[in-house]
């Protein structure tokens, strides 16, 4: 019983803060709040019996790349988002591009809604994992991460770096060396 | 009330205790290491010899009066040093500081010394260890001032770099060891090679060790890597707006951090509670039969603080991209390559 309300103190704080990153009119402060998110995901990691997975979110996500975010944050030293004239007009009558946005976002609602209806029950959601103690081994997760999911791992590794070298073509000059 | 429970308790609760009073004295060891190096007495009218001078200290930083600079972040600002000094205190947290011990027959059956027993420990460590940088750059940040930016962005920039080459360091001795739970960590360190010499891991990684205490200077932001309260250049650099409590609590911040990373490189390569010396004496089966390995650790612990204190009236400050340059060009490097050499070597003697 304890871990279903940890489940659903973490889900919320998670849920709560992502919201809220959106909603910030202060960048700084959108970067605090996913930090939040994110310890709060780790929370959810570790009553998944995943210790290490926890643990690399919070180093990896929460640690070193949130840490980037802010040192960006820092450096545009952007006390407020710049408010375009449309902004404060009704969603529906902005233009397309909004729009579409609002589309994606009532779609990903109603998957959300769909997938949680197709969960019987949420409580079987929560405890029962089977694989969890196989997780929980650093051992175990580091061979099914070269063997058994290595070609996913391949990949996700190819496309970071197809991302990194995107950024440093974008990020250079013209005439640059 | 179960008793292991209580007893437990007891322990987290010397722990923090522990480190909140490392903090005030590790202020006058400070001055006073200083002041014996500038041939000089260092601080020495409160109490006999100076010693009470840390509740002078404690006492004119509770009285001042708080300001806060009228453009500052009004939440940030407040929270900026509040979440430097929970960060620093819950590091400790997965550090073990003694083996099983029933402190002198006190207790009629043993107990483990440490706040908590993680199996991925060395991780919690790091990954607390990470958000302190939050911190110091929130204090930067949200004092608005040009300097205290400056401090912070230096801040972060430098602790990212360094946390690099921290971590594989430590990734290192997690290999040798086979285990991420500091405790098992310290526990194979047991027992000497050929009667002389420790099985401490420092003998096995003498250049993770040199890159994990210099790792470690740069994350605790001692001199001689400094940057973000370099006075010289950047008046007090990210705590220059705080005053009275709130700016207290960066100091002491930074003095538990420092007992951390000590703690931390007893624990990972100085064997711990195992062994006194970097050689074998005839005390160490006393010290195994008497139970008192933990008195040992925070006599390591001490010596290598010592040595911080040491280094910082010693060695002159580097310049920022000297910095910048050691750490990415040199002691990443140099780490990766410890890193490759030692997954080598266990896979070839475990073979």
């Amino acid at each position: 019983m304890p871990e279903t309300l940890l489940f659903y103190v973490l889900s919320g704080l998670a849920v709560g803060a992502s919201a809220l990153v959106i909603g910030q009119r202060n960048p700084m402060y959108s970067v605090l709040l996913l930090i939040v998110s994110f310890a709060a995901l780790a929370g959810l990691y570790i009553t998944l019996d995943a210790p290490f997975v926890a643990m690399a979110q919070m180093i990896i996500y929460a640690g070193a790349i949130m840490v980037l975010f802010l040192f960006v944050v820092m450096l545009l030293n952007a006390p407020q988002e710049d408010a375009a004239e449309w902004d404060r007009t009704h969603p529906l009558r902005r233009p397309g591009v909004a729009r579409i946005g609002i589309v994606l976002a009532v779609l990903l609602v109603a998957e959300l809604g769909w997938a949680l209806a197709k969960v019987a029950s949420l409580e079987g959601a929560v405890g029962g994992n089977a694989d969890g103690a196989a997780i929980a081994s650093v051992r175990e997760m580091g061979r099914v991460l070269f063997t058994q999911y290595s070609f996913a791992f391949e990949a996700t590794s190819v496309l970071i770096l197809v991302a990194m070298i995107g950024a440093v073509v974008l990020a250079r000059r013209e005439g640059d060396a | 009330m179960d008793l292991r429970l209580l007893i437990q308790f007891l322990i987290i609760f010397a722990a923090f205790f522990m480190l909140v009073n490392a903090s005030a004295v590790l202020v006058l060891a400070e001055r006073k290491v200083m002041g014996f190096m500038q041939q000089r007495y260092g601080p020495y009218l409160v109490g006999p010899h100076g010693m009470l001078q840390p509740f002078a200290d404690i006492l004119k930083l509770l009285m001042k009066e708080e300001l806060r600079p009228k453009g500052a972040d009004k939440w940030l600002f407040t929270l900026a040093p509040i979440l430097a000094v929970t960060t620093a205190f819950a590091a400790f947290a997965t550090v073990p500081f003694g083996g099983e011990t029933t402190f002198f027959g006190l207790l009629d059956q043993p107990v483990k010394l440490g706040a908590a027993d993680v199996n991925v420990g060395v991780l919690v460590i790091f990954a607390i260890t990470s958000m302190g940088v939050y911190g110091i750059v929130l204090a930067g940040w949200s004092s608005n001032s040009k300097y205290a930016l400056f401090g912070g962005l230096r801040a972060s920039a430098q602790m990212i770099s360094y946390e690099l080459s921290y971590a594989t360091a430590l990734a290192a001795v997690i290999m040798l060891a086979g285990s991420m739970s500091v405790r098992e960590v310290v526990d194979s360190q047991a027992g000497t090679w050929f009667g002389v010499l420790p099985k401490w891991y420092i003998f096995l990684q003498p250049v993770g060790f040199i890159i994990y205490f210099i790792a470690g200077i740069a994350e605790t932001n001692r001199a001689p890597f400094d940057f973000p309260e370099a006075e010289q250049e950047l008046v007090a650099g990210f705590n220059t707006e705080y005053s009275s409590v709130r700016f207290a609590l960066f100091p002491q911040a930074e003095y538990i951090n420092m007992v951390t990373v000590a703690a931390v490189a007893t624990d990972l390569y100085l064997g711990g509670w195992h062994g006194l010396l970097p050689f074998y004496t005839p005390l160490d089966p006393l010290i195994e039969q008497w139970n008192i390995g933990w008195l040992v650790f925070f006599a390591k612990i001490g010596g290598i603080l010592f040595f911080y204190i040491w280094m910082r009236w010693t060695v002159p400050r580097y310049r920022y991209d000297q910095l910048m340059k050691f750490g990415w060009k040199y002691l990443f490097p140099a780490s990766v390559i410890n890193l490759l050499v030692t997954a080598a070597m266990v896979l070839y003697f475990n073979a």
